[in-house]
């Protein structure tokens, strides 16, 4: 192994990638907030906001890349596997109401297990869905199994959407899906239990504070950082997780289904079994990510936070990215987080900051009456337009480059480098390796 | 590719044993249905059959919609070999389009023309003021469904060429996410153009209707009822004598059945896709558009939401078959009224997705298997 630090060595390490990209994406959103006048603290703010949602969708798009990526299978029901988990994650976890209390006509509670506890409930209940739906779905064709998946997803948001299961009793406990109205998150997460509570953070809060002499705490926008630095090493987590799993045996056979199933059935693999266990452990980890989108986004869980747009929002990212690359997948939901879901919104501040904007016609007739007013109208609909854009950029990339940005890369199915790491790149041509 | 799914049907003899269970638990669980209801009807009295005949009269409407647009989606599906997510959207854009005509002509020299045109987008023109229906305003609601056939056609054309023309030898998925881009495009173009608002279109208390004495009750019939009827089931009729009479029919049916076989035979697959887009853009955009004068109200996402359902309908009846397309709608309508006599209306949907996952599972092939856009 040589020491050898010049750049193109660095770039060829996949960590190097992604930081890169998170980095290109802050400075970016630096650049704009102090072109437009932002204080430091909002900039900060949003950079920490925007750390909270790319975790998030790391998570999904990961978990997503084992099922798609590695093992070819199509599963568009992801919120319903999310909104298993954190509504298991609830019910089981929710402080229980007293009968006799005053809030137990308007409230509903849960079980009032630890939050540990409960996120592990959520961990297998979407896990379990996973496989009543992958038992008899994997026979299907993968259109089919695209079909059964989001058509179960819809079946899961009309359960908790309905009002049959808002409230009922178990272990003498009212507990419920709250039906319309859902669920509030009413206990400390595990992140407040372990860091908020100390006396260290106060005395962080406070470095923090002078640091940046600005006015005001800082002290919600160090929370969502801590919080969001807790959900990165759960990426990692997950990251790590999917890469040893990609260069085990078991990875291995995953990704002969992925690219025969025959083949793979040939040699005396039972495919279906490997295709459940996958299936599962992806939509495992979903219910995670749901739990966690419970806990640190929504703040209250409601049916229409799970519609099945979010879905194709994780499927965008992972095609960013390029399917059957766990980098891929982590650069894939940072561009689209930063660039596609959140950039425009931010754009428009910045716009806003810098021109002054007319007010926007009543409507598109209106608009097409000059290239200013449309102007006007487009800014104004501009949350429109981002998904507009999205739809367009997820149709060009299938048409000119379906494997995304990293999705063309081989991944070598052994745990040892099949070459020496100093001979990686241009070296290894020299000496006649088949790296690539 | 039919060979490897058969293999994989009658894969090991564990599946076929469950496959039998699954049959005969769904058979039992239907039988208790139908006791449940015979019951309820001639024993206890707990369902009205006046209430019965609205459930199914209600049902058949929506079937009649869902089928109406399923077969659009169906031959797509068999032709082009892929599921097109995009189909809810083509609906929507040819609905408000055709609405836009309707609201010109009912409300000519009322309101601004570009108001008209957007279907009311800035709240200043309701369509029940402008007493919208099929006997006040014949003329106007019969141009803008042949409006919203037209422009359903040109949308699917125009997206044809832009997106899949290229992508003809691309795999199923491929197509499949490529239409997902196009779903949320044409979506949040049309809440562009048209706004977010949820609006009425027709005045209900205008409309005729009449009550159908039946046992013990009536049955409520108004005239869009049977407008929707009339021209579904005439499209229907039409569409079963082109497939049927015409030389353009079977060289559908025969590109449905092996592409390549009937490009050798020297049929010219490229204008047979076009004229499936056409066929199919033409009764996709009929069918929104007669929904909403049924139902009376227009979102932009109407048919985004709808698209699920008629992707129920297709697989219940058999992708590529016409027949399957509208038998499924009818299966699938009447199971999402029906379904509120023993389960919460809240699970009308959830009951409609249910038969259609227990028929993936039953006989994937679909109701009308093997009867390629026949």
């Amino acid at each position: 192994m040589t020491e050898s630090n010049t750049l193109g060595d660095l770039w060829e390490y996949d960590v190097t990638k992604i930081l890169a990209t998170f980095l290109a994406i802050y400075a970016g959103y630096v650049v704009m907030g102090l072109i437009s006048g932002l204080p430091t603290r909002g900039i900060v703010a949003t950079l920490v906001q925007l750390t909270l949602l790319i975790a998030l969708y790391a998570m999904l798009t990961l978990a997503l890349n084992l099922q798609w990526g590695y093992t070819g299978l199509f599963n568009i029901g992801i919120v319903g596997f999310m909104a298993v988990g954190a509504y298991t994650m609830l019910m089981v976890s929710k402080p229980p109401v007293d009968p006799s209390s005053a809030a137990a006509a308007s409230q509903i509670g849960g079980l009032g297990l630890p939050v540990i506890v409960g996120i592990l409930a959520g961990v297998i209940a979407a896990a379990l869905l996973g496989f009543v739906v992958a038992l008899p779905a994997l026979r299907l064709r993968a259109d089919y199994l695209a079909i059964t998946t989001i058509a179960m997803s819809e079946i899961v948001r009309f359960i908790f959407l309905s009002s049959s299961f808002q409230e009922f009793s178990v272990f003498g406990n009212k507990i419920g899906t709250g039906g319309g109205r859902g669920l509030i998150v009413n206990f400390e997460e595990p992140i407040s239990r372990i860091f908020f509570d100390t006396g260290a953070y106060e005395g962080l809060v406070t470095a923090v504070n002078e640091a940046m002499g600005v006015q005001g705490t800082m002290a919600p926008v160090v929370d969502t950082a801590v919080i969001s630095v807790v959900l990165l090493v759960v990426v990692a987590g997950y990251f790590w997780l999917f890469k040893r799993t990609g260069e085990s045996p078991f990875g291995r056979v995953l990704k002969a289904i992925r690219e025969d199933e025959d083949v793979a059935r040939a040699l005396g693999k039972n495919t279906n079994r490997f295709k459940i266990k996958s299936f599962m452990l992806g939509c495992a980890l979903m219910g995670l990510a749901g739990a966690f989108y419970a806990m640190y986004f929504l703040g209250a869980v409601n049916p229409t936070a799970f519609k099945p747009q979010f879905t194709f929002f994780v499927w965008v990212a992972l095609i960013i990215g390029g399917s059957g690359s766990n980098t891929g997948s982590v650069i894939g939901s940072a561009i689209f987080v930063g660039v596609l879901f959140q950039g425009p919104l931010y754009m428009k501040n910045v716009v806003e900051a810098l021109f002054t904007v007319a007010s926007a016609p009543p409507s598109f007739a209106h608009a097409l009456s000059g290239i200013g007013p449309f102007i006007a109208y487009m800014f104004e609909n501009i949350s429109h337009f981002r998904i507009i854009a999205l739809g367009i950029v997820l149709i060009v990339l299938m048409k000119r480059r379906p494997d995304g940005i990293m999705g063309h890369r081989k991944e070598t199915a052994a745990s040892i480098p099949l070459i020496k790491l100093s001979g990686y790149g241009r070296d290894a041509a020299a000496d006649g390796g088949d790296a690539e | 590719m039919r060979v490897r799914m058969e293999l994989q049907t009658i894969d090991t003899r564990g599946q076929i044993t469950s496959q039998r269970l699954l049959i005969a638990g769904a058979a039992f669980i239907g039988v208790l249905m139908v006791l449940s209801l015979l019951w309820g009807l001639f024993v206890s009295g707990s369902i009205q059959f006046s209430r019965l005949g609205t459930l199914v009269w209600d049902g058949l409407m929506r079937g009649l919609v869902i089928g109406l647009a399923g077969i659009g989606l169906s031959m797509t599906y068999s032709i082009l070999n892929f599921a097109n997510f995009g189909h809810g959207d083509y609906i929507t854009s040819g609905a408000f389009v055709g609405w836009g005509v309707t609201y010109l002509i009912a409300g000519l020299g009322t309101a601004e023309l570009g108001e008209l045109l957007l279907v009311g987008a800035s709240g200043n023109v309701y369509g029940p003021q402008l007493g919208i229906g099929i006997t006040q305003t014949p003329v106007a609601v019969i141009l803008g469904l042949i409006v919203a056939s037209l422009a359903t056609i040109a949308v699917a054309l125009i997206v044809d060429r832009l997106v899949f023309k290229s992508m003809r030898d691309e795999e199923g998925i491929s197509l499949l996410i490529a239409s997902v881009g196009v779903a949320f495009a044409l979506r949040y173009l049309i809440a562009f153009v048209y706004t977010q608002s949820n609006r009425g279109t027709t005045n209900a208390s205008l409309v005729p209707d009449w009550s159908v004495p039946l046992v013990d009750g009536t049955l409520a019939v108004d005239a869009h009822d049977l407008t929707l009827l009339v021209a579904s089931v005439g499209l229907m009729l039409g569409v079963h004598v082109l497939m049927q009479r015409t030389k353009l029919g079977k060289a559908m049916r025969a590109m449905a059945d092996n592409e390549d076989l009937a490009l050798v035979t020297g049929i010219p697959t490229e204008s047979v896709v076009r004229w499936t887009w056409i066929i199919g853009g033409g009764l996709t955009g009929a069918a929104g558009y007669l929904l909403v004068l049924w139902r009376g109200t227009l979102t932009f996402n109407f048919g985004w939401l709808l698209l699920l359902l008629i992707f129920a309908a297709v697989i219940l009846g058999g992708i590529g078959s016409i027949y399957g397309a509208i038998l499924g709608g009818l299966v699938i309508g009447l199971t999402m009224t029906l379904s509120q006599i023993w389960i919460p209306t809240d699970f009308a949907r959830a009951a409609a997705f249910g038969i259609m996952i227990l028929i993936l599972l039953v006989r994937p092939e679909g109701l009308f298997a093997g009867r390629s856009t026949a």
